[in-house]
C-alpha cells in the first residue's frame, strides 16, 4: 500500500482541507440562519456568537489552504508541459485530457471552471468571519446584513462543492501522480 | 470582566451597518475581479504574461492575487468611508448579491468565452 508525494498532497488539498470546509459549511448556514429571524429568535448566548466566530475563521483558513495548496502546490504539476516526443502523458495530467476528445471538458470546463470559482470560497468565508467577529451579538440586529452574509456563505459552499466535483473527477481521469514513493504498509502476496 | 463584557456587548449591538456593508460589497467586488481578470487574461496576450507572477502557476497567480488586492483596497476604503454610518444596507446587498452572482455566471467557461 503506497502512493506517491503528489498523490499526497491531492489527499491533503481535497480529502483533507477541501472536504474539511465542506463539512462544516451546513453547521455554519444554520448558526447564520439564526441570526436572519432578528428578535423573533430567542436570546442566543454569547458564547454561541464567539463559536462562531471560531467556526467561520476556522472555515476561512480551510478554503484558504485549499485554494494556496491547489493553485501553488497541485496546478504547476497539473500544468507542467511535457518534453517533446514524450509519448506517455501519465505525468501530466493537462495534456492527457486534452489529447482524448471524450476528456477535454474535464479541462475545459471542468479545470477551467474549478481554478476560477473555488477562489469566490475564501473571499466571501473570511468576509462572514469578519462580520460575525465584528459585530458579534450585534449581528441578529442587522437580520438584512445577516441575511446577505447567509447568501454569500451558501456561494461559498456552492462554488466550494463546484471545485470538489470537478477536483474529484479530474483525478479520476488524470490523476496528479508523481514524485518519491511513500510507503505505507507491505502486503503479502499469495 | 463582566462590565468590560456588557461594554463590548453594548458597542457590537450599537454598531451601525455601515462596517458590515463594506465588507459585503468589497467582497463582492473581489469575486468579480476573479472572474473579470480571468477573461480579461484570456483575451489579451500581453495582460496574460503580465499577470504571471509565478511561472509553474502561470496567469492564474496573478489574476488571484490581483484580485484579492482589489478585493482589500475596496474594503480598506469601503470600511474608512462606512465605519461610522448607517447606510442604505438594502440596495447595497442587493447590489453586492448582483455581483456575486454574475462573478458566478463569468467564471464558468461557456460564458466566459461569449466575451
Amino acid at each position: 500500500m503506497e502512493f506517491t508525494a503528489r498523490g499526497l498532497w491531492t489527499l491533503i488539498h481535497g480529502m483533507g482541507f477541501g472536504a474539511l470546509y465542506l463539512l462544516a459549511g451546513s453547521g455554519a448556514i444554520v448558526e447564520l440562519a439564526r441570526r436572519c429571524r432578528g428578535n423573533a429568535e430567542p436570546v442566543i448566548p454569547r458564547s454561541d456568537d464567539l463559536f462562531l466566530a471560531a467556526y467561520l475563521v476556522t472555515m476561512a483558513a480551510l478554503a484558504w489552504a485549499t485554494v494556496l495548496t491547489g493553485t501553488y502546490i497541485l496546478y504547476p504539476w497539473y500544468r507542467a508541459v511535457a518534453p517533446a516526443g514524450t509519448s506517455n502523458l501519465a505525468g501530466f495530467p493537462q495534456l492527457l485530457l486534452k489529447s482524448n476528445p471524450a476528456t477535454f471538458a474535464w479541462h475545459s470546463i471542468g479545470m477551467e471552471w474549478k481554478e476560477h470559482v473555488a477562489w469566490l470560497t475564501p473571499i466571501a468565508t473570511t468576509m462572514a468571519a469578519a462580520v460575525q467577529i465584528r459585530y458579534g451579538r450585534g449581528l441578529k440586529n442587522h437580520p438584512q446584513l445577516a441575511r446577505a452574509v447567509l447568501c454569500f456563505v451558501f456561494v461559498a459552499l456552492f462554488s466550494a462543492g463546484v471545485a470538489g466535483f470537478f477536483g474529484a473527477m479530474l483525478d479520476k481521469h488524470a490523476p496528479v501522480e508523481g514524485g518519491s514513493t511513500i510507503q505505507l504498509l507491505q502486503g503479502e502476496s499469495r | 470582566m463582566s462590565a468590560l463584557n456588557s461594554q463590548t456587548n453594548r458597542s457590537n449591538a450599537d454598531l451601525p451597518n455601515g462596517p458590515g456593508a463594506a465588507a459585503i460589497l468589497s467582497a463582492a467586488i473581489g469575486c468579480l475581479a476573479v472572474a473579470v481578470l480571468a477573461i480579461l487574461a484570456d483575451q489579451s496576450p500581453h495582460l496574460k504574461s503580465l499577470l504571471i507572477f509565478y511561472k509553474p502557476t502561470g496567469p492564474l497567480s496573478g489574476v488571484t492575487t490581483v484580485a484579492i488586492l482589489v478585493w482589500l483596497a475596496n474594503w480598506a476604503v469601503l470600511e474608512s468611508r462606512w465605519r461610522k454610518r448607517s447606510v442604505a444596507l438594502g440596495r447595497i446587498s442587493a447590489v453586492a448579491l448582483a455581483l456575486l452572482g454574475l462573478s458566478l455566471a463569468l467564471t464558468f467557461p461557456p460564458i466566459a468565452d461569449l466575451f
